[in-house]
């Protein structure tokens, strides 16, 4: 894991991000305490050899309220949507709700896409691959 | 057999045509009688997972209340993707009787959609034909072609929409076992192929998708079969990728499994 | 009638939305009651004094306390007026802090008035209250103990050191249960066996126990003090008293099938005793597998080697009654299947193990005489990978308990491998470490230290076959990375569920159980080892997942419970009962098809053959007065006549709609 500062002053972030974690926990409908990191999202994810922090560490953040660490992370847009994580854990947690939920206070806070077209591959793809790409990707 | 409804999608009738082509094909040799939609739009590809994004949901509401009007209370689609975009957002509005009345009033210019749909894959409709009659049509028999039969994540997650067991699905195998082919073991078969991260980043996806088919290899399979458009083209066109960044990997055929289908039952 | 009531505050819990002062004005002013009068705390020994002081003052002869649930007090305010000499049923107790103060804290006034109703319908209902005697029921001296493992072991030598006879069943051929399956337990490190086989030929020589193995309960009817159990003892085609245990008969058996005592992994024939020290020393010939069945001879080999002639096929199940006082529960538990856990291959892989498969590897009588072998090709592993809550802490596939001995027994398998094969290599995938016991961190803690046994934090989200190894998918939180281990040996912790055949046993004794299939206690904490049904007592893993010294512990709570009831001669069963009207009864027989006690026959001929009900069998469930059409039947204590006066009172205040109620009712 590689964050500047291990520190984390829990009274000030909590107050501070105290309406993100809200609207993410109303826009996924997940409970975020509900998760007892057992690690089984992270052991079953496809794309966590490409991500900087694990998808359980990304909840965890959340449960911390350590928004700015969460925010500039690849992981959440290395996730595929592929429904493991929710699927295995034990509790029930579906996890790539709560990756869409942050992506999504992103872009829309931002209102800035996370890809441009002009990024994009320039080869023939199949319709779905470019459009679901769009609908993940953009504002 | 009553007629069936089928909702294509936008890939089926350009990229993916061959698994339309042989899947009808098929579908006629069995005695199955399907009818395409007569109106159909883009399902929206992904299942948006925000509860509050009801916009996105609109794609495929519009979809099933075109259904809906055909006076059929079952939907077939073939795409693995459609499958659960479509399944997904008639759960979520049979389940939240509020918001469907919101995307109701929304679309007011249509009749409301009642959610007493229920979309289906073609695999489960394959499996209610069941493995006896299959093989009584089979007239090339694929002579214990070794099979690694990919299901990829959208035909099996969430649990609620999965048309099998997400651990250890078998309906693949059972269809390819009845055409005479031999399945292989493969434990990566539930494996996410990288999806749609093929459009921005095409190394992850070959980087993913050189552990899967490696993986086929290993257990000795000769041929990768899949069900969704997404995954043919990750599996089948990204090799080209993944041989820049393993200049030793060796390219193995990938095909949808209604052509191997078709194949088998010459037609 | 001469009425008192006694209201109470129950500190602040009643007053505090309740105005006590109101209430007994109002109440006062009713008719018969002599003295309204309210306190702080009647639960307390001065309340109870002033209750009995005031009985014998006033010549009080019924009473009314309005305070908390019958539940929590009933008992004890009922003693505290038959102290003073007064029956205990002309005592009504009105709920106004559960039903009342404590669910309409925001509403007083209304709380206030419901208080008042509510002490009205108590003095309706003593309108019409009789006098009741408790039942005495004779005790028979006799105990069932309902299972052959450590715990019912236990309880059977407790109860039978007491002087009173036990029957102690077992439904497999020998004693034992899953401990005679150990190799070692924890934290001990004792031999399992040595420490259980002293006991086990203990109890089948005691001349107070009674052993019957491969005997099953079929049916039990009565009531504590009265039990009548029908027992059917399954036919072993040996006859026990001539068996020699010589073992010739096995040596020419042409059958082998997989033994169950060692899950599997090693073999027995048809013909077979499950362990060497199996006790009673007694073969049994399995006749699913043995190659004749019920109507047909086809193999005599072990009927022509055994020299005292002690095999006879023509064996049937035999039935067997006895009458016992009271039942011990203690049927144990078993692991879940790996057909549940399809995540790590469902069964399908041979060298994914569970732990009960690695003590029959590990145990020195066992398949493999001890030495650790894969399953699958009989080479000893040189890494093995240990995975802890399997199927436990689960609530998406109905299984949120914890199952509790899995963290000690991993960290015992780890320390007996790394001392079977010094040059191996073990890692523990776990999420938390629970060692609570005595000596039980201590013990973890030397596995992890000591040892050098890797425990890595996080689940395994796969397990698949590679060439000859096990991969292993899982993840340590701890560093933050996800790990692949390539094992040669997978073991896994399957979730404790209640053993086989529990649901129906527990129906047979009409004792509860809960969500999960485990018997149900009286409560948790202060009597976890009383069952719902009176008479039934329950020890052991039955109850819930536990170890062997809680087992025990329970297993000798279970013995004093009973000897505490059998020390008297009879019990007193409360006479809350129902009774039937015989004029009234027009022997429909719907109350007897309604019983779930089966309390009720009918008696007598003709016109005059109407309903009775055996006073012993009766719970006071009242379902018999709810579909009598003629009011023939009623509950004592709770008479038709007491229960609609009572009605009527709590809805004199109301009107319109109740109105109409009351009228037609």
């Amino acid at each position: 894991m590689k964050w500047e500062g291990g520190c984390i002053n829990l009274r000030l972030v909590l107050k501070k991000n105290k309406h993100i974690l809200q609207k993410i926990e109303e826009i996924s409908g997940e409970n975020v305490f509900a998760c007892y990191q057992c690690g089984m999202c992270t052991a079953g994810c496809p794309m966590v050899s490409e991500m900087d922090i694990l998808p359980n560490q990304v909840i965890r953040l959340l449960q911390l309220g350590a928004m700015e660490e969460v925010i500039n992370t690849r992981t959440i847009w290395l996730c595929a949507s592929c429904y493991t994580c929710g699927a295995k854990c034990p509790k029930g947690v579906n996890l790539s709700r709560l990756m869409e939920a942050i992506r999504l206070v992103i872009l829309r806070e931002q209102n800035q896409d996370y890809v441009r077209l002009e990024e994009m591959v320039k080869e023939s793809l199949p319709q779905i691959a470019l459009i679901s790409a769009l609908r993940k990707f953009t504002a | 057999m009553k007629e069936m409804i089928y909702f294509p999608g936008c890939t089926l009738k350009t990229t993916a045509k061959p698994l339309e082509d042989s899947a009808l094909k098929v579908a006629e040799a069995l005695g199955m009688k399907i009818k395409e939609m007569p109106q159909w739009y883009c399902c929206g590809t992904v299942y948006s997972l925000a509860q509050d994004d009801l916009i996105k949901q609109l794609a495929s509401i519009r979809n099933l209340l075109q259904v809906q009007t055909t006076g059929h209370n079952e939907v077939m689609t073939l795409c693995a993707m459609c499958y659960n975009t479509l399944s997904q957002a008639n759960l979520f509005v049979k389940k939240d009787k509020e918001k469907l009345q919101k995307i109701n009033q929304f679309i007011s210019e249509q009749p409301d959609y009642k959610a007493e749909i229920e979309v289906k894959h073609f695999l489960t409709l394959l499996k209610k034909v069941g493995t006896e009659k299959i093989k009584e049509v089979v007239k090339n028999g694929l002579s214990g072609l070794r099979i690694a039969c990919y299901y990829g994540c959208l035909l099996l997650r969430p649990k609620e929409v999965g048309i099998d067991n997400y651990e250890q699905p078998t309906i693949l195998e059972e269809l390819m076992e009845a055409l005479g082919a031999k399945p292989v073991y493969f434990p990566y078969k539930t494996e996410c192929c990288g999806s749609y991260h093929t459009a921005v980043k095409p190394e992850i996806v070959a980087r993913r998708v050189y552990h899967i088919l490696e993986n086929a290899r290993e257990n000795r399979a000769e041929l990768v079969v899949t069900s969704c458009p997404l995954c043919y083209f990750n599996l089948k066109d990204r090799q080209k990728n993944i041989k820049k960044i393993y200049p030793e990997f060796k390219k193995i055929p990938v095909r949808y499994f209604t052509e191997i289908m078709s194949q088998a039952l010459g037609v | 009638m001469r009425i008192g009531v006694f209201v109470c505050h129950c500190g602040r819990n009643i007053a505090g939305s309740v105005d006590v002062k109101k209430v007994v004005d109002e109440i006062s002013q009713i008719k018969d009651v002599v003295l309204c009068t309210d306190y702080i705390y009647l639960c307390s020994e001065p309340g109870q004094l002033t209750i009995q002081e005031k009985i014998k003052e006033l010549n009080l002869t019924h009473i009314v306390i309005a305070a908390c649930t019958p539940s929590l007090h009933g008992v004890t305010f009922g003693r505290a007026v038959e102290a003073a000499g007064l029956n205990r049923y002309l005592l009504e107790i009105a709920n106004i802090r559960e039903q009342c103060s404590w669910v309409h804290q925001h509403h007083p006034e209304k709380a206030t008035k419901k208080a008042i109703s509510l002490i009205k319908g108590a003095l309706a209902k003593l309108k019409n209250a009789q006098p009741l005697k408790p039942i005495k029921v004779p005790l028979t001296r006799k105990v069932l103990v309902i299972g052959g493992g450590i715990a019912g072991i236990r309880a059977a030598l407790d109860i039978a050191q007491g002087g009173i006879e036990v029957y102690l069943v077992e439904k497999t051929p020998s004693l034992g249960g899953h401990m005679a399956q150990l190799s070692e337990t924890f934290p001990t490190l004792d031999c399992s066996s040595c420490i259980l086989t002293p006991l086990m030929v203990e109890a089948a020589h005691h001349k107070n126990i009674h052993v019957f193995t491969y005997t099953e309960v079929k049916k039990v009817k009565g009531v504590i003090g009265n039990f009548k159990v029908t027992l059917e003892k399954k036919p072993r085609y040996v006859v026990p008293e001539k068996c020699t245990g010589c073992n010739d008969c096995v040596d020419v058996c042409p059958v082998i099938v997989p033994n169950e005592f060692d899950q599997g992994l090693g073999a027995r024939k048809a013909i077979y005793v499950p362990f060497p020290q199996a006790v009673p020393l007694v073969y049994t010939v399995d006749l699913e597998h043995c190659l004749n069945d019920e109507k047909l001879i086809v193999c005599e080999q072990c009927f022509k080697i055994c020299g005292p002639k002690a095999i006879n096929f023509l064996m049937e199940p035999e039935e067997v009654e006895i009458q016992v006082g009271a039942i011990v529960v203690a049927t144990g538990y078993e692991l879940l299947s790996l057909d549940a856990l399809k995540e790590y291959g469902g069964g399908e892989y041979e060298d994914v193990i569970t732990s009960l498969d690695f003590e029959r590897l590990a145990s020195a009588s066992g398949p493999t005489g001890g030495v650790i072998k894969r399953p699958s090709d009989g080479k000893v592993p040189k890494r093995v990978v240990f995975i802890q809550c399997a199927g436990s802490r689960d609530p998406e596939h109905g299984r949120p308990y914890c199952s509790k001995i899995c963290c000690m027994y991993t960290a015992k398998h780890a320390l007996t491998y790394k001392h079977l094969v010094p040059d191996g290599e073990a890692c523990v995938f776990y999420i938390d470490v629970r060692a609570a016991g005595k000596r039980y961190e201590e013990f973890v803690q030397r596995v992890m230290g000591e040892e050098k046994v890797l425990y890595l934090r996080g689940k395994v989200s796969k397990v698949f076959r590679h060439n000859e190894k096990m991969v292993v998918l899982g993840v340590d939180t701890l560093s933050g990375k996800s790990v692949e281990i390539e094992a040669d040996l997978v073991v896994v912790a399957p979730a404790i569920v209640p053993s086989k055949g529990t649901q129906e046993l527990a129906k047979l004794l009409k004792s509860p159980v809960d969500e999960f299939g485990f018997m149900s206690e009286i409560h948790p904490k202060l009597r976890p080892v009383e069952s719902v049904s009176l008479g039934v007592y329950l020890a052991g893993a039955v109850q819930a997942p536990k170890d062997i010294s809680e087992t025990v512990a329970q297993a000798s709570a279970a013995a004093s419970k009973v000897l505490s009831l059998l020390s008297h001669k009879e019990a007193a069963l409360e006479p809350i009962v129902a009774h039937v009207n015989e004029e009234l009864c027009k022997a429909c027989r719907l109350c007897q098809k309604a019983c779930p006690f089966k309390a009720i026959t009918m008696v007598g001929k003709g016109k005059k053959r109407h309903a009775h009900v055996e006073e012993a069998l009766c719970q006071g469930c009242g379902v018999c007065m709810a579909i009598c059409e003629e009011h023939a039947i009623n509950v004592a204590g709770f008479t038709y006549e007491q229960l609609s006066t009572q009605l009527r009172a709590l809805l004199e205040d109301k009107i319109d709609g109740s109105e109409k109620a009351i009228k037609s009712g």
